[in-house]
């Protein structure tokens, strides 16, 4: 074995009833290394990860730490803990109501006392050498979301891990805080801790690891130094097929014609958390909102489907004014809203899939006219056949699906009531690489075979410009910016949201 | 220089509840004069409540770590009438050694109660709710079993105890007749005030009491953070119930005598009390002090009404919901509005950073 490597796994293997999740996967961690952990859902990287730390049992293979003696046994998150393997969790995993020093060290001090001088002196000075902007004596929950991971990171490093494994820490987190995190991470990696990085945007992959480890279908795929694998080969190797259908859907994005009748058109919209604006949209048209997180993106979109309070402002929809001020105005309107927040807005976890599928056309249909059993199941079969939704059965609860399912069944609740114009806010955030490309492909489909206007809003320029023929720029809640043609290019996108000079 | 923090929620609402308490108790002063203008009355308070600020710190306790607990008044009920009987049939001489193991019976009761209820909470997983109403219920049949009828104290050792005061003069004031009346404190006020005191270190300072609040705060990270969960929502139902029985051996001392609707309803009073206080239902959030000031306002309303035309039962039961009424929809607005502010700030932080 290596002899820098603070962490190696050979071997291992997990069996779920009817699964294998992990077939003899190896993982080597060397000392100071950032390393990428890169798989769609269900490659097994959670897996990984969870024997890792305890939370499974191995049904096979060895573990070795360094500094521990012979192969590590974890049973528990506390074992991982004893022997230098620290998680941060992209959900925070601290207690909001304690102050940023007593959630650095709670469960793990000696005595039965508290001695909060000491917390404090120790965590403002682990605060200050890793540059971490939080005062000790701050409750937590007045931190930023970024603030608090990095409490979570400091709490970790300051129990000496050798082994810091990040599930995706960036999803919630902007630009700005990333690039906050990402100096944190390479602080700690020229400190010799051994980071293992597991995220979904490969960007980010490319900005700060230094090896990639792929697993596919609970199988190595290999191990790869960063500059030796370019972006495309590793998305060819996630998803074990090539990369045609990435360009396809390229073409087909600028291809497509826009109809002419405007299906939906707003004057002056505005809502208790957007500032006035005009906008329209034409009949299979895919348009997008782009911006920086906060730029008022989600927050247009909301108020034309009339989710906040609306106060202000014409609508027409195809061409007759129409008052819309909740979402029921909106639905017997014909406009849909996937929301951006899916566990809080969209679906009902302990609601089956079948349940989910129909909902909005039964809203649609009113209560006293309730659907046959039979007509249910016939619409949630066609929807999870159409959308390949992977679920056990139709009358599994939506809650035990993975991220990119669920999301397709509260597009399959939409798809049913066949809007004329659908608003996808962050339909692919979280989700693997595999179902995104589905989603956009099916975007640009129901656009071109079905005349459905789509507003698709994502987080990720690429996928945008793969999709919408039209983007609407955000900054700071103003449009600032409409780009179509040629001007859709990553650059020029850039230069509108920075406030660069438009139309040149 | 340290910098000061802003207050955390807890003492925010701890801040809020002895705020309406100072004004409430001046405005009694003001306008009812009499008994609120002698210090006594604020030790009659304490007198007759003594058992209630008890089982307030039981449920803050609870309900910081996200419980609940509304078997409380059964304890009381059971343990008043087990001591009683005790007191009258015992054959111990020694008055000191009769009440001493008196006094265990009634810990005894608290403990084995909190224990059972904290197992089937902690290590069986069982609603709470469900557990301690069945725990209420239980209490309340077995008070019956043991005696029907009330049962009055006769133990000559333990009615000196009850008339036992701490006088202090200086406190007092002057009657009609010149005479000079010092103001008086029973002992279990002196009980109910330590156990205020006690409870605030325990979780302020002890580790049980910070993994309490760590419990209430976040389940899920609590057990993250290497906390042993079970153990501690176990030990705070045991805390809670250890309480209660103390808080039976109270109520004996200020009324010695056993019945089977003592301290009816009074975990009702207690959650309002803790909730008053700034205790979160949700957990995580509270504060014994609070809790202790929350029965003290529980207590004043009542004793205002009773001094007022209003003399009525009904008078008091809607002046004490008006208030706790009031009280939520303070708390959810200072709440609601704090957590905007800090959204508009981290917003308006980020927009000027770019």
């Amino acid at each position: 074995m290596q002899n820098d490597a603070v962490l190696t796994m050979r071997g291992i293997s997990k069996t779920f009833p009817g699964t294998r999740a992990l077939d003899r996967v190896d993982f080597t961690l060397r000392r100071g290394e950032i390393h990428a952990l890169m798989g769609e859902n269900g490659a097994g990287k959670s897996t990984l990860i969870k024997v890792l730390t305890g939370v499974y049992e191995k049904d096979g293979g060895s573990i070795w730490v360094d500094g521990t003696e012979g192969e590590a046994h974890i049973h528990s998150p506390q074992d991982a803990q004893q022997i230098g393997i620290s998680t941060v969790y992209q959900e925070i995993t601290l207690c909001p109501n304690l102050t940023v020093a007593e959630n650095m060290f709670i469960g793990r001090s000696e005595g039965a006392v508290v001695r909060w001088k000491d917390y404090e002196k120790k965590a403002t000075a682990i605060l200050k050498n890793l540059g971490i902007p939080a005062r000790a004596r701050q409750e937590l929950s007045s931190c930023s979301l970024a603030v608090q991971q990095m409490v979570a990171i400091a709490r970790a490093v300051d129990m000496n891990c050798k082994v810091l494994i990040l599930d995706e820490p960036t999803s919630s987190l902007d630009d700005k805080e990333v690039e906050m995190l990402f100096s944190l991470m390479r602080d700690l990696k020229s400190r010799g801790v051994g980071i293992i990085f597991v995220t979904h945007f490969l960007e980010q992959v490319y900005e700060v690891s230094d090896r990639i480890t792929v697993l596919r279908n609970g199988q190595l795929v290999g191990e790869f130094a960063v500059e030796d694998l370019p972006q495309v080969e590793l998305v060819a190797k996630m998803m074990g097929k090539n990369l045609n259908d990435l360009e396809d859907m390229q073409l087909a994005g600028q291809k497509h014609e826009a109809g002419e009748e405007v299906i939906y058109q707003a004057e002056g919209l505005s809502s208790s958390d957007s500032r006035p604006f005009d906008f329209q949209i034409r009949k299979g048209e895919v348009n997008g909102f782009t911006g920086l997180l906060g730029s008022g993106r989600s927050e247009s979109v909301r108020a034309i489907f009339g989710a906040d309070r609306v106060t202000g402002g014409k609508v027409r929809v195809r061409g007759k004014e129409t008052r819309i001020t909740k979402p029921h105005d909106a639905m017997k309107a014909g406009i849909g809203y996937l929301p951006e927040d899916r566990k809080k807005d969209g679906i009902i976890a302990d609601l089956s899939v079948r349940e989910n599928i129909i909902l909005a056309m039964q809203v649609m249909k009113g209560f006293f006219h309730p659907m046959s059993r039979a007509q249910m199941e016939a619409f949630a079969d066609e929807y999870i056949n159409a959308l390949s939704i992977k679920t056990a059965s139709r009358e599994t609860p939506v809650g035990s699906l993975s991220g990119g399912n669920q999301q397709k069944v509260i597009l399959a609740r939409w798809l049913l009531t066949h809007p004329d114009y659908l608003i996808l806010d962050e339909p692919t955030r979280g989700i693997d690489v595999g179902t995104k490309l589905e989603i956009q492909k099916l975007v640009l489909r129901l656009a071109a075979e079905e005349n459905m206007s789509i507003t698709f809003i994502s987080s990720e320029i690429e996928e945008m410009l793969r999709t919408c023929s039209r983007l609407i720029v955000m900054r700071d809640r103003n449009i600032v910016g409409e780009l179509t043609g040629d001007q859709l290019t990553q650059a020029q996108v850039m230069k509108t949201i920075a406030g660069g000079e438009q139309g040149v | 220089m340290k910098r000061r923090e802003p207050l955390s929620n807890t003492q925010l609402l701890m801040t809020i509840a002895i705020g309406i308490f100072v004004a409430m108790y001046g405005a009694a002063m003001a306008f009812l004069g009499g008994g609120f203008l002698r210090f006594q009355q604020v030790f009659d308070l304490l007198n007759d409540n003594a058992y209630l600020i008890i089982i307030s710190c039981a449920l803050t306790i609870v309900m910081i770590g996200g419980g609940i607990n509304i078997s409380v008044g059964g304890v009381i009920s059971l343990t008043v009438m087990a001591c009683a009987l005790y007191l009258n049939g015992t054959g111990i001489e020694n008055s000191f050694l009769s009440i001493t193991v008196t006094l265990l019976l009634a810990l005894g009761i608290g403990l084995a109660f909190g224990i059972g209820q904290g197992f089937l909470v902690s290590y069986l997983e069982i609603q709470p709710f469900i557990v301690t109403l069945a725990g209420m219920f239980l209490s309340r049949g077995l008070t019956t079993i043991l005696s029907v009828n009330p049962v009055k104290v006769t133990h000559e050792g333990f009615q000196a105890l009850v008339k036992t005061k701490i006088q202090i003069p200086f406190l007092g004031y002057v009657a009609q007749n010149g005479n000079q009346i010092p103001a008086k404190l029973e002992i279990g006020a002196v009980v109910a005030i330590a156990v205020v005191v006690l409870s605030y270190l325990l979780l302020r300072f002890v580790k049980l009491g910070r993994n309490i609040y760590a419990l209430g705060g976040n389940q899920q990270s609590a057990l993250m953070l290497g906390i042993n969960v079970r153990r501690t929502r176990f030990m705070s139902y045991v805390l809670s119930g250890l309480l209660s029985g103390l808080a039976g051996f109270v109520f004996l001392m200020h009324k010695p005598a056993g019945n089977s609707s003592v301290a009816m309803r009074s975990e009702m009073d207690a959650i309002a009390a803790s909730i008053i206080g700034g205790t979160l239902l949700t957990g995580g959030v509270g504060n014994v002090i609070g809790a202790f000031f929350g029965a003290m306002i529980l207590a004043t309303i009542q004793k205002i009404i009773a001094l007022s035309p209003l003399n009525e039962s009904w008078w008091q039961e809607m002046a004490s919901g008006v208030l706790l009424g009031f009280f939520i929809i303070l708390q959810s607005v200072v709440l609601s509005s704090r957590e905007k502010r800090r959204a508009r700030k981290s917003a308006a932080g980020g927009v000027r950073k770019e």
